[in-house]
């Protein structure tokens, strides 16, 4: 869906692609803590247009048309002649900004629905083998956003009743160091009880067979993320970039597959990969693949130019595209039901022991603070995410001695 | 099956061994518990058993530990993670994953086993620690006894053959702590598995324990024995036991079952006797909650609560894991406003109050004291506690050699044990004589000698007209200094009143010697002596 916004300007394919997104989003999302993250996704959209508009008003964009205001032109030295700060604002080039403004906010909105869709633990566990330890990494840092916010509440509440100045620069000079501290130590604890529970045990495996598995893995892993660059951003590669990932999908493929022979480790309950995520991934495919046809076929209406200045018409192919991208709503596989917490559990203390998950936080509200935080994770379509490879036995590769 | 065969080990950077010349010989499905004074090298002792001293924390380890045959010299952790299973004293920062499930899980997914297994053992799990309920749950929402349980299982689904914890129960209430000791007693019973842990609350583990080690720290060896003979020759000891050397059982009790069949003669002398309780009259209103309502999210963490604290007295807030009572200590502290409600403290919102006008009205010692300190020095805390409050320098310091005498100055407060760090963070707090103290959870961690000297302490400040209030889970603390106990429950406040009254109603919060002793209201065994001193000689 990311993918099919970005593809286009026309607003009304935008509004269409956003309201989609949120109603699969409204129809399959659970009570995990994860799944607040669209909220703020959709805030942070608003704030990239407004920002966007703000912008070109300010600072200029200077297209010819109607103009609405002027505004008192700033005379700026010589060196900054490139930049101009007010001066006469036209309509066009305000609705030029809002578009491309709402075509960054859909993109936005779709990453934000993949991620309140999918824990990022989850997420971790579909990654193969030879990745999972840089996969633990990145996890260990997600969950370390919240931890941050809760610490840093513990020090500014120790730091008052000690009766030392809690704002200005003095507090925040102050509060770096502890703040700091308390982070280390949490990631020395966590590093030692993944130690103790088995974390990167291995099997011997040659070496010619490990580099060939590093190798494999990381050119793969390159020709996919530029062919993914080319889907997203159109005309940059040959072929829309299809053929990159291909290529880059094999030799990744045997890498990891390669790589994952060095390790026994197994997966609890793997994600499972049946006919509905099928349908999921369908639709998602489905929806970059309309966009792009339209393109190729030339359909008017796909881009939205403001001279002269009319009405956004409707191209019936990428809007039928994008309507498929309901489908997950229906289709998408049920989650397991998570029970909502009951009252009673330990609400953060004045000062939170400063590290360990559960009491640390005091101004995050609750359901925020387990799991993952709703962060940006890698991701193309919301609908290709839920689902994942059906391996049952695919795991870790090298096995480092510590995590942080 | 665990053997320490001549171990030392000393810390990069220390200049005296933490162990010394060990000899330890654990059996298979035994029991053991190591008790010894804070910084005696507990911890020290339960992690060279899985190899994290010295892999993980560095340092100079000779001798040998094996476990299972298998020496920790050649296997680091990750290659006993199958033979020892570690949970340390905080479970919330070992937790990998994000649900109970896959916490479970995570072990054995390292360790390579069929999911068809791993599907089956962590339903044993789930049943043998009572987590049925709770299987989806994300690890945050837990409480601390159930964080604590979880932790345990994840380890169990390895199947291991000894499982190491340190202080499982010094975070949780008294019936949270019951559940996981119980929950342990029945993996040695039905499982056969040995389990070595550590613990300060004597009173709590006393009952379930095979033999127990005492570690006296600074090179003295290791007594070992079983529980009856280490506690006739231990320095520390629970208030049974106590009671038992008072009334010259032989031999000693070990649970309160045993105390109380032997303890008819004992009650016959006290006949009679009721113990004399110290009438402190109540001082001036010092602070006062009038319907304060806490919400966090959509949870509530107090319920229209109302309270008095006056001058001279000690009250103990008690109440299970996340029934509110380190709010309320937040509240009398203006850590954040009430949703609804008015605080006063001294006759003034405490919210709105300058760091400095605060903590010369009203001072809080938080459950790790270690976030009050992050000076360089224990010298350098002192003064710039001074500094900060404003008072003459050497305040702080004088303090601090009342509160707890002969601290090095120029040790770094991460160095200093439980206790220690306690004191300094009391001393902080106390320079500025603030008239109201708050204290959550004090004795976590502290040793026996640790806790008497705090007993003293709070007694002392009572009388010389500080209000004290204190969140504990310690029912023996509570029996030793409460003048009045009040009870929350999720939020609720369920009984206030002299604190003999509220524990001795009660079968969670009773404390041992009131167990022992009932119907009486006999609270401690110094009151227990006092009397029988009294009582006329017979026969």
């Amino acid at each position: 869906m990311a993918g099919a916004a970005s593809r286009t300007t026309n607003p009304v394919l935008l509004l269409l692609a956003g309201g989609v997104v949120a109603f699969v989003v409204a129809a399959r999302r659970t009570d995990a803590p994860w799944s607040r993250s669209l909220v703020v996704f959709l805030r942070l959209g608003l704030v990239v247009i407004v920002l966007r508009v703000a912008l070109v008003v300010v600072f200029g964009n200077r297209l010819p048309g109607h103009v609405l205001v002027t505004l008192p032109h700033v005379p700026l030295p010589s060196w900054a002649r490139g930049v101009s700060i007010g001066g006469p604002v036209t309509l066009e080039a305000v609705l030029e900004a809002l578009v491309q403004g709402l075509r960054l906010a859909v993109v936005l909105l779709c990453f934000g629905a993949a991620n309140s869709l999918a824990s990022p633990y989850r997420l971790l566990r579909c990654l193969p083998a030879v990745l999972y330890e840089a996969g633990v990494a990145i996890t260990v840092a997600l969950a370390f956003a919240p931890e941050l916010v809760g610490s840093i509440g513990a020090v500014r509440d120790a730091r008052r009743l000690r009766g030392r100045p809690v704002r200005g620069v003095a507090g925040l000079r102050g509060m770096a160091v502890p703040v700091l501290e308390s982070a280390f130590d949490r990631s020395l604890q966590l590093a030692a009880s993944m130690d103790a529970r088995g974390y990167g045990r291995r099997v011997p495996v040659s070496r010619g067979a490990r580099r060939w598995a590093s190798g494999g893995t990381a050119v793969g892993l390159l020709l996919v993320t530029g062919g993914v660059y080319g889907v997203l951003v159109a005309g940059s590669l040959p072929g829309g970039g299809i053929p990159f990932v291909a290529v880059g999908a094999v030799l990744l493929g045997a890498g990891l597959a390669a790589g994952g022979r060095r390790t026994d480790r197994t997966r609890y309950r793997p994600e499972p990969w049946g006919l509905p995520e099928w349908f999921v991934a369908g639709s998602g495919a489905v929806v970059v693949g309309c966009m792009v046809a339209a393109a190729v076929l030339g359909v008017a209406g796909l881009q939205f130019s403001v001279y002269p200045l009319h009405l956004p018409t409707l191209p019936l192919l990428a809007a039928a595209g994008i309507l498929v991208g309901l489908v997950p709503a229906w289709a998408a596989p049920i989650e397991r039901p998570i029970t909502p917490a009951p009252r009673g559990r330990e609400p953060r203390d004045p000062i939170g022991p400063g590290r360990g998950r559960p009491t640390a936080a005091s101004d995050v509200p609750p359901a925020q603070l387990p799991g993952g935080p709703p962060a940006a994770l890698p991701a193309t379509t919301p609908a290709v995410l839920p689902a994942a490879p059906a391996s049952a036995d695919v795991p870790v590769g090298r096995g480092q001695d510590r995590v942080p | 099956m665990i053997r320490f065969e001549q171990v030392s080990f000393t810390y990069d950077g220390s200049d005296h061994p933490t162990l010394d010349g060990v000899d330890l010989a654990v059996g298979e499905g035994e029991l053991c518990v190591v008790v010894g004074p804070t910084g005696s090298g507990k911890t020290t002792l339960l992690r060279a058993v899985n190899g994290l001293v010295p892999h993980f924390t560095g340092g100079r380890l000779s001798g040998e530990v094996t476990v299972d045959g298998r020496s920790t010299r050649d296997h680091p952790p990750r290659d006993l993670a199958d033979v020892v299973g570690m949970v340390g004293q905080n479970p919330a920062a070992s937790f990998v994953t994000d649900s109970v499930e896959d916490e479970l899980a995570y072990t054995m997914e390292n360790l390579g086993l069929d999911p068809a297994v791993m599907r089956r053992r962590v339903e044993d799990a789930l049943d043998l620690l009572g987590l049925h309920e709770l299987r989806d749950r994300p690890l945050g929402t837990l409480s601390g006894g159930q964080q604590q349980r979880v932790a345990i299982g994840a380890v169990l689904t390895a199947s291991p053959r000894v499982l190491v914890l340190d202080e499982p129960t010094s975070a949780l209430d008294p019936a949270a702590a019951e559940e996981v000791l119980a929950a342990l007693a029945r993996l040695v019973h039905d499982l056969g598995l040995t389990v070595l842990l550590a613990e300060h609350r004597l009173e709590r583990v006393l009952p379930f324990a095979d033999t127990m080690v005492l570690v006296q720290g600074r090179g003295s060896p290791l007594v070992v024995g079983t529980a009856a003979e280490v506690m006739t020759r231990s320095p520390v000891a629970p208030p049974l036991v106590e009671l038992g050397r008072l009334a010259g059982w032989d031999p000693l009790p070990m649970t309160v079952r045993d105390a109380r069949r032997r303890a008819g003669d004992l009650r016959a002398r006290l006949d009679g006797v009721r113990p004399a309780s110290p009438e402190r009259s109540t001082g001036a209103e010092l602070a006062s909650l009038a319907a304060v309502s806490v919400r966090y999210g959509g949870v509530s963490a107090l319920d229209a609560v109302g309270l008095s604290f006056g001058a001279g007295e000690i009250v103990a807030v008690m109440g299970r894991n996340g029934s509110g009572k380190s709010t309320l200590l937040g509240q009398l502290a203006g850590v954040r406003p009430p949703t609804s409600g008015k605080v006063r403290v001294d006759g003034v919102d405490p919210v709105g109050l300058s760091p400095r006008d605060l903590v010369a009205r009203v001072g809080l010692v938080p459950q790790d004291a270690g976030v009050l300190l992050y000076g360089e020095s224990v010298g350098d805390e002192c003064a710039s506690a001074d500094h900060d409050t404003g008072l003459a320098p050497g305040t702080t310091a004088a303090m601090l050699d009342r509160v707890l005498p002969g601290i090095d100055h120029r040790r770094h407060p991460r160095d200093l044990s439980e206790g220690q760090r306690l004191a300094l963070a009391l001393a902080i707090v106390l320079s500025p004589a603030p008239p109201l103290l708050l204290l959550d959870e004090p004795t976590r961690g502290l040793d026996y000698t640790g806790k008497a000297r705090l007993v003293v302490l709070l007694a002392e400040l009572a009388v010389a007209g500080h209000g004290v209030v204190m969140a504990t889970h310690d029912v023996e603390l509570v029996a030793q200094v409460a003048t009045r106990a009040v009870v929350l429950a999720d939020g609720e406040l369920v009984a206030d009143g002299p604190a003999r009254d509220v524990v001795c109603h009660s079968p969670v919060f009773a404390p041992q010697v009131a167990k022992v002793l009932a119907p009486d209201p006999w609270l401690t065994v110094d009151e227990v002596r006092t009397a029988l001193r009294g009582e006329p000689v017979r026969g």
